[in-house]
C-alpha cells in the first residue's frame, strides 16, 4: 500500500510550525532589527532605518573583536577540555562497579543548577578573601591568589565553572551512546584480541562518533551563547578580559541601549557558530549517512 | 542656597496648592481606590526589604492592596524599560536608580508629579514636602534644570527618594585606638595612613568595590569629586583624563595595593564583606551600610566602627546617590500608585522603614530623638549631607554607557595593573567624545 503523498506532510507540520514561530521568527527579527536605530523603551515608530550602518559600526569596533577573540578561546579551552572529560568519565563509568548509579547522577548534578546560582556558587569559592579555593591552596602550602581581580586567572575562573557545569552533559550523551554499541561487536573484537585501549579507539568511539559529533556542536553552540555565569561571576572584567562576545551584546543592548548593533553583532555571532557546527557536522553527519 | 530656595518654593507652591480643599477631602483620599491593586515593581536591596514590612499597615489603612515584584537591582532597568515601552503597563509604582532619571524622562516613560500633589483629591496636606532632605529631592527627583539633572529653572519634580544616600567614612575605633591613629580628615592624612595601617596592622586598609563596569567607576568617583575633578567640563567635554583625574585614579590604585586582597574584582557585596569580616579597617562608601554594621547576625564588627565625614580633597564633598519612587506613564492605576508612594514617604512612614533598618529621606527623621538613639551615626550622617554633592556624576541618558562600557573598562584594566592611570583615562577619551556626539552633545 502506498502512502497517499499529504501524509508526511500532514504530521509534519505542525512540527515545522512550531519550529517556524518559535526559532525562525526570532532570528528573522534580529535580521530586522540589525537595520534599524531603536532604543528600548520608545515606540518601534521612531527607530530609524540604518542600512548597513549597524554592521559599519559593529565592525569598526575594536572591542567586538577582542571579544570575538575571547569567546573563541573560551570556547575552544572549555569544549576540549569537556569532551575529553566526559568521554573519558564515561568510560570509567561504563562498567558495572559498585554504587555506579550514585556516582552517575552526582555528575550530573552541576548542569541542573541554575547558570546565576552556578555562577554565585563560583564566585564565592573563587573569592580572595573568604573562598573554598584559595582555603585549599593555603591548606597545601600555596599562596593565594586574586582569582576574579586578574585577567588571567579570572579567565581561568570562568573556564573552570564552564566545564564543571558541562562535562556532565557530555557525560550522559556518551553514557547513552556506549551503552547502545552492540555487545556482538565488542565480543568480537575481544575474541580477535583487542585490548582495552585498541577496543576504545578502533571500536567503541567510531561506532558513536554521530553522537560525539552532535555532542560537540552542542556544546559549541552553548559555549558561545552562555552568559549568565560569566555575568554574575566577572561582568566581563577585569577590564574587558572575559567579556565574551554575548556579554558584549548584553551591554550593547541593555546599557547601550543601542538594540541595533546589538542584533548587528548578533547576526556575526550566528554566523561564526553556524560556520562552526557545519565543520562539527563534517566530523561525522548522521543526517546524512542515513540518507 | 538658590537651589535650595527653589525646590523650596517649588514645595510650598505644591503644598499650598493642595491647602483649600484637603482638608474635606483627606478622610475619603483612599476610598475611592479601596479595593484596586497596586503593582509596584523594586530590587533586592536592605531598604526594600524593609518597606515591605510595612505593606500589611498600608491595605490595613487605605483599603488598597500591594503586589511587589522583586527583582535583582542588576536586572532592574531591563526590566522597566520592557515593561514601560508597552502601552499598557503592568507597574503602578516604580523604583529607580538615580543614574537612570534622565533617560526615563527622555522616552517620556514616568509622570511628572507637581499634578499629582496638586489635585486636592489624592495630596496629603501634612505631607511636609520641605521636610524631605533637599538634596535627595533634587538629585533623585528633579529632570530638565541646568545640565539636565540639576535644580534651577526648568527643572520638574519626577520621583521621590526612597533608599537615598551620601558617602561616609566608617573605621575601625578598636583597631584605630590599639596602634594609635587617627581617622584622615583630609586626602593628604588619608593617603599617608593606607600604606600605614597595611604594614602596622597586616589587615587592608581601606575596602572598595573595583570590579569592571559601574562598580570600578562608583569607586573612582569617590575620590575624583574630592580631589576636585569631573567627568565633563562646562562644554560637555571630557575632562577626566586631566590632573586631578589622574590623581584619582592613581589613589585608586593604592586603595587596591594596600586594601584587602582582590579588591578589583568586588562588587559592592564583597567591598561590604571585607569589612564586615574585620579584613580592612576602613570603608568609604554609602550610607546605607550602618544598619548591616551594626547587626552581630551579620556583622563582626558591631560596637566597633565609629563614623566620620568624607575626607576633604580640595573640596569637601560627598556623594549623592541611591534609590527613588517614580510612577510610570503607562500605569493602569497612577493614581492609586501616587498614593502609596506619599504614604511611604510621609513623615511616619519614614522613620518607620529607617527603624526597621532602611535609609531616612527626611530631616525630620535624622533628627529624631528615637532614631538617633539607635542610630547615633546619623549626627555624621547629617553633617555629610551638608556637602553632598548633586553634581557627583553627570545624569545624562547616555551616562550608564559611558559608565559602563567607556570609564567601567578603562578604570578596571588601571586596577589591574595593566595600564598606567594616565593610559587607561586617556585611552577612552575618543570613545567617550563620539558617545556624547552620537547622543547629540556638539563638542
Amino acid at each position: 500500500m502506498r502512502t497517499p503523498r499529504w501524509v508526511p506532510v500532514f504530521f509534519i507540520a505542525p512540527a515545522v510550525l512550531v519550529m517556524a514561530v518559535a526559532c525562525l521568527y526570532p532570528v528573522l527579527a534580529a535580521f530586522q532589527l540589525s537595520g534599524y536605530d531603536w532604543s528600548m523603551g520608545t515606540p518601534w515608530e521612531s527607530a530609524r532605518w540604518q542600512g548597513v550602518g549597524n554592521f559599519v559600526e559593529a565592525f569598526n569596533n575594536r572591542r567586538v573583536w577582542s571579544s570575538l577573540w575571547t569567546t573563541l578561546l573560551f570556547a575552544a579551552v572549555c569544549v576540549s577540555a569537556e569532551m575529553v572529560l566526559g568521554i573519558a568519565l564515561a568510560l570509567a563509568l561504563e562498567q558495572k562497579v559498585r554504587g555506579m548509579a550514585f556516582f552517575r547522577t552526582l555528575f550530573i548534578l552541576p548542569m541542573m543548577i541554575a547558570p546565576i546560582a552556578v555562577g554565585l556558587v563560583w564566585r564565592y569559592m573563587f573569592d580572595a578573601q573568604f573562598g573554598l579555593i584559595n582555603a585549599a591552596l593555603i591548606a597545601v602550602g600555596l599562596e593565594p591568589k586574586i582569582w576574579l581581580a586578574d585577567p588571567l586567572l579570572a579567565f581561568i575562573a570562568i573556564v573552570i565553572a564552564d566545564i564543571w557545569q558541562w562535562t556532565p552533559f557530555v557525560f550522559i550523551m556518551m553514557i547513552a551512546a556506549l551503552a547502545n554499541v552492540d555487545s556482538s561487536v565488542i565480543e568480537a573484537s575481544r575474541i580477535d584480541g583487542a585490548g582495552w585501549w585498541q577496543m576504545t579507539m578502533r571500536v567503541k568511539l567510531p561506532m558513536v562518533m554521530h553522537v560525539i559529533a552532535i555532542t560537540l556542536m552542542m556544546r559549541l553552540i552553548d559555549a558561545f551563547r552562555v552568559l549568565e555565569v560569566i555575568y554574575v561571576l566577572t561582568f566581563g572584567g577585569p577590564g574587558d578580559s572575559t567579556e565574551i562576545l554575548s556579554l558584549h551584546i548584553y551591554k550593547t543592548a541593555f546599557i547601550g541601549q543601542q538594540l541595533g548593533v546589538a542584533a548587528a553583532i548578533s547576526v556575526l555571532l550566528l554566523t561564526v557558530v553556524a560556520a562552526l557546527s557545519w565543520g562539527a557536522l563534517r566530523l561525522s553527519n548522521p543526517m546524512k549517512d542515513d540518507a | 542656597m538658590q537651589r535650595r530656595d527653589l525646590i523650596k518654593g517649588a514645595a510650598i507652591t505644591v503644598f499650598g496648592a493642595g491647602l483649600p480643599f484637603s482638608g474635606a477631602i483627606a478622610q475619603n483620599r483612599y476610598a475611592k481606590y479601596a479595593g484596586k491593586t497596586v503593582v509596584m515593581n523594586i530590587p533586592a536591596h536592605p531598604h526594600y526589604d524593609a518597606m515591605q514590612k510595612l505593606l500589611p499597615q498600608f491595605t490595613k489603612e487605605t483599603g488598597i492592596k500591594v503586589e511587589v515584584d522583586k527583582v535583582a537591582i542588576g536586572r532592574l532597568k531591563e526590566k522597566q524599560l520592557l515593561e514601560m515601552a508597552k502601552s499598557s503597563g503592568d507597574f503602578d509604582l516604580g523604583c529607580y536608580i538615580v543614574m537612570w532619571k534622565g533617560e526615563y524622562v527622555s522616552k517620556n516613560l514616568i509622570h511628572p508629579l507637581e499634578p499629582f500633589f496638586a489635585n486636592a483629591a489624592l495630596a496629603d496636606p501634612t505631607y511636609n514636602m520641605k521636610d524631605i532632605v533637599p538634596i535627595y529631592l533634587e538629585n533623585l527627583g528633579l529632570v530638565g534644570g541646568p545640565k539636565g539633572y540639576l535644580a534651577g529653572p526648568g527643572a520638574k519634580l519626577y520621583g521621590l527618594p526612597y533608599g537615598a544616600e551620601t558617602s561616609v567614612l566608617a573605621y575601625r575605633r578598636d583597631v584605630f585606638d590599639e596602634f594609635k591613629l587617627k581617622p584622615p580628615e583630609n586626602y593628604d592624612e588619608f593617603r599617608k595612613l593606607l600604606p600605614i595601617i597595611k604594614e602596622r596592622t597586616g589587615m587592608g586598609a581601606l575596602t572598595s568595590r573595583g570590579q569592571a563596569g559601574h562598580q570600578a567607576v562608583h569607586a573612582w568617583l569617590l575620590h575624583l569629586n574630592p580631589l576636585g575633578g569631573s567627568v565633563f567640563d562646562d562644554q560637555w567635554r571630557p575632562r577626566f583624563n586631566d590632573k586631578q583625574g589622574v590623581e584619582a585614579l592613581k589613589f585608586l590604585q593604592e586603595v587596591v595595593a594596600t586594601g584587602p586582597a582582590g579588591i578589583a574584582g568586588y562588587g559592592q557585596g564583597e567591598s561590604n564583606t571585607a569589612f564586615l569580616q574585620g579584613k580592612a579597617a576602613m570603608y568609604l562608601d554609602s550610607t546605607a551600610f550602618n544598619g548591616v554594621v551594626e547587626d552581630p547576625a551579620r556583622s563582626q564588627v558591631a560596637g566597633k566602627v565609629s563614623w566620620a565625614l568624607h575626607p576633604k580633597g580640595v573640596r569637601r564633598s560627598s556623594q549623592s546617590g541611591g534609590l527613588g519612587l517614580a510612577i510610570p506613564k503607562n500605569s493602569k492605576n497612577p493614581e492609586a500608585g501616587f498614593l502609596l508612594m506619599q504614604w511611604l514617604t510621609s513623615k511616619e512612614q519614614d522613620k518607620a522603614v529607617t527603624m526597621l533598618g532602611g535609609a531616612p529621606s527626611r530631616n525630620s527623621t535624622l533628627l529624631d530623638a528615637e532614631v538617633v538613639r539607635k542610630f547615633p551615626e546619623f549626627i555624621t550622617f547629617v553633617e555629610a549631607l551638608k556637602y553632598s554633592n548633586p553634581d557627583w556624576r553627570p545624569i545624562i541618558p547616555v551616562w550608564d554607557k559611558i559608565n559602563v562600557q567607556a570609564l567601567g573598562v578603562a578604570v578596571s584594566e588601571a586596577l589591574t595593573g595593566k595600564k598606567s592611570a594616565e593610559d587607561a583615562l586617556n585611552g577612552v577619551v575618543p570613545q567617550v567624545t563620539e558617545i556624547m556626539r552620537d547622543a547629540g552633545y556638539k563638542i
